[in-house]
């Protein structure tokens, strides 16, 4: 089978600094050692809490980030080992939507340089022809051509977001990556920005890696999810099959944590104890450990490697079978 | 008996340069001692302004101009400032949604909690920093003793808020207002939080105010519920019948679109024909597809359609 994205053993190491006063630095492994594979037309979903990595891969595969090691295969090509000349020319397949829609649209343009800005600078239109394309990319989601002379301030969140896909399409992309596109948003327009998402996808033909913080808009949008925890992919498998069957616990402990909109459901629940730990320091083994129900001695001294259980579901624990013991019935 | 709280027409309006926003419009409702109310509404409802409302706390240009306030059959709105500072902090304890800000970041959390105890209770500094510890603890901070010595920037979000919610408890306040208490969290550690202001509400018959736009969170911890938009209440109900027997076509298109986990939809409901996006000017009742609404002018009336079930709409008989 091809694959139109394969990410191979990828790792990205920030050296931050140790203290305010403090000249030496200190290792934070954000990405370490994650590889997947994305078909074209396929949404992977990328899950995981703040400081696990997930925004960093995203933004490594577009080389936003340049990461220290691994490899990067867009349709069969190795980014990593182009010019940043060759990966200017290379983006025009791999777009970004970014997750703060206040902070990603410069103020001081307009709709229309905005959504234009990447036709130019790939040199695809100019002039009438460009105003015709902008207006068109504006219609594809959703918004009036109106809108191209006005800036960004005069629109909500949701108009906002729109803005930004429509600047990702710009260059007919095969790959988007979106770094929680919604999570700014008000329920009722991340369904909108969902939905509209989905019909894009469709339309031309769009490969997605989603990236979001907790398990409950990305269900609906994700053919398969990987679920990350302190810079590793914990588990990965076809969407419905984790919402079903976990076989991580921490998989299973995101599941109990989102609430449950019925008052009839109220339960005594057991959320997941401890914090998340700073990537500075990760847990041995196991990073999970800490805080796992499961957790045992072997746990603490030997990572567990990411097994396949069979009809690509993959997760990395020791204790994968007893899963499912904490899951809150729903 | 009166209830802990009775809010009463209550009424805040912004007096900005570009003209009159009317950010709450006239709101009523009431809360037991060891209740827990769900304010819920999309941003911009005026949720979080009617809980600063009610601790006169409105920034200017926005004013109070209308109503009453009665906390224990004493009306706030009325009192002296220096009598509301003992009420605030005191009786009435505010938990805000980005724990960094609520925090001074020159101080250690220790010094902050005690300082709370010692302009209400009039504790001294040692017997303060003492009670900070034990409140540190209650929270579910580990090693406290250590913690207490830290200051907000060492700590991580979740145990900035817990911070904040042990300041905010160190006076056993009768009334916690809790402003979108978790939305700035972690998903594991939100129902960490949740769940201890649970246990401390049933623990301490605390009554809260409980403001979000997660109805999954006002399902699991909330004992009644107002759905606001544009600065009014469009239903108010207990929370089993917000949800089992929902009246309001706002409230019912806010249901449609939440994403049950484990049921796959291929496409999500949207309350886009109930409700669009809020524009400058349009407001939901504006925007109502309403062909029954007799004076598209008036506003129409809350009415109690079963007991204790009152919605805002001309279509509910």
């Amino acid at each position: 089978m091809n694959h139109l994205l394969e990410v191979r053993d990828l790792c990205k190491t920030f050296q931050v600094s140790a203290g305010p006063l403090s000249g030496s630095h200190l290792p934070l492994k954000a990405v370490d050692g994650v590889s997947f594979n994305l078909r074209a037309g396929e949404t992977l979903g990328l899950v995981g809490e703040s400081g696990c990595g997930k925004s960093t891969t995203g933004k490594a595969i577009l080389r936003l980030l340049e990461p220290d090691s691994g490899e990067i295969c867009f349709d069969g090509e190795n980014l990593l080992a182009l010019s940043s000349r060759q990966m200017r020319h290379r983006r025009r397949d791999l777009q970004m939507i970014f997750q703060d829609p206040y902070s990603s649209l410069n103020p001081r343009m307009q709709v229309m340089d905005i959504v234009g800005e990447p036709l130019k600078i790939h040199g695809l239109a100019k002039g009438r022809a460009l105003r015709q394309e902008v207006a068109r990319l504006l219609q594809t989601v959703g918004m009036e051509a109106t809108c191209l002379n006005r800036y960004p301030h005069e629109f909500s969140g949701g108009q906002r977001q729109r803005i930004g896909i429509a600047r990702a399409l710009a260059l007919k992309p095969r790959l988007i990556v979106a770094d929680e596109p919604v999570s700014a948003l008000d329920l009722s327009i991340q369904a909108q920005v969902v939905n509209l998402m989905q019909d894009i996808q469709q339309q031309f033909d769009l490969t997605y890696l989603f990236i979001a913080h907790d398990l409950s808009i990305i269900e609906h949008i994700s053919d398969r999810i990987a679920v990350m925890y302190l810079g590793r992919i914990v588990e990965m498998t076809p969407a419905e099959e984790l919402y079903r069957n976990p076989r991580h616990p921490y998989s299973e402990a995101l599941l109990n944590a989102v609430p449950v909109p019925d008052p009839h459901a109220r339960r005594q629940k057991r959320p997941l104890t401890g914090e998340i730990p700073s990537p500075l320091h990760p847990p041995s083994g196991c990073h999970f450990h800490p805080r796992c129900p499961y957790a045992r001695e072997r746990c603490r001294h030997e990572a567990p490697a990411l097994n396949d259980w069979g009809g690509g579901h993959l997760a990395a624990c020791h204790f994968s079978e007893e899963v499912g013991r904490y899951r809150i019935a729903r | 008996m009166s209830a802990l709280l009775e809010v009463h027409n209550l009424r805040t309006y912004f007096f900005t340069k570009a003209g009159l926003i009317k950010a709450v419009r006239g709101l009523d409702f009431n809360l037991e001692a060891g209740e827990c109310l769900a304010l819920v509404g999309e941003s911009g409802c005026g949720k979080s302004v009617t809980a600063l409302s009610l601790l006169r706390l409105v920034p200017p240009p926005g004013r109070v101009v209308e109503g009453q306030v009665l906390f224990r059959d004493e009306d706030l709105r009325l009192l002296p400032e220096t009598e509301m500072r003992r009420v605030r902090g005191n009786q009435i304890a505010m938990v805000f949604q980005e724990p960094m800000t609520a925090l001074n970041p020159v101080f250690n959390v220790g010094e902050q909690i005690a300082e709370v105890l010692r302009i209400h209770q009039g504790l001294k500094r040692q017997d303060a920093l003492q009670q900070a510890v034990a409140l540190l603890k209650q929270v579910g901070i580990s090693s406290p003793e250590r913690r207490c010595r830290e200051y907000p920037h060492q700590l991580s979000g979740g145990m900035r808020q817990r911070v904040v919610i042990a300041m905010a408890l160190a006076c056993r306040p009768r009334l916690l207002i809790a402003d979108e208490p978790t939305t700035a969290l972690d998903v594991t550690i939100q129902a960490q939080i949740m769940q201890l202001l649970d246990d401390l509400k049933s623990k301490h018959r605390m009554a809260m105010l409980l403001i979000t736009h997660d109805l999954g969170v006002v399902a699991e911890t909330a004992d009644k519920v107002a759905i606001m938009h544009d600065g009014l209440i469009l239903e108010y109900a207990p929370v089993t019948a917000i949800f089992d027997d929902p009246r309001h076509p706002y409230t019912r298109s806010l249901l449609a679109c939440l994403p049950k986990i484990g049921q796959k939809q291929h496409r999500l409901a949207l309350t886009r024909d109930a409700a669009p996006e809020k524009t400058a000017a349009g407001t939901y009742l504006d925007n109502c597809p309403a062909p029954f609404a007799p004076e598209k002018s008036k506003l129409p009336p809350l009415r109690e359609v079963t007991p204790g079930h009152l919605v805002r709409c001309w279509r509910e008989p």
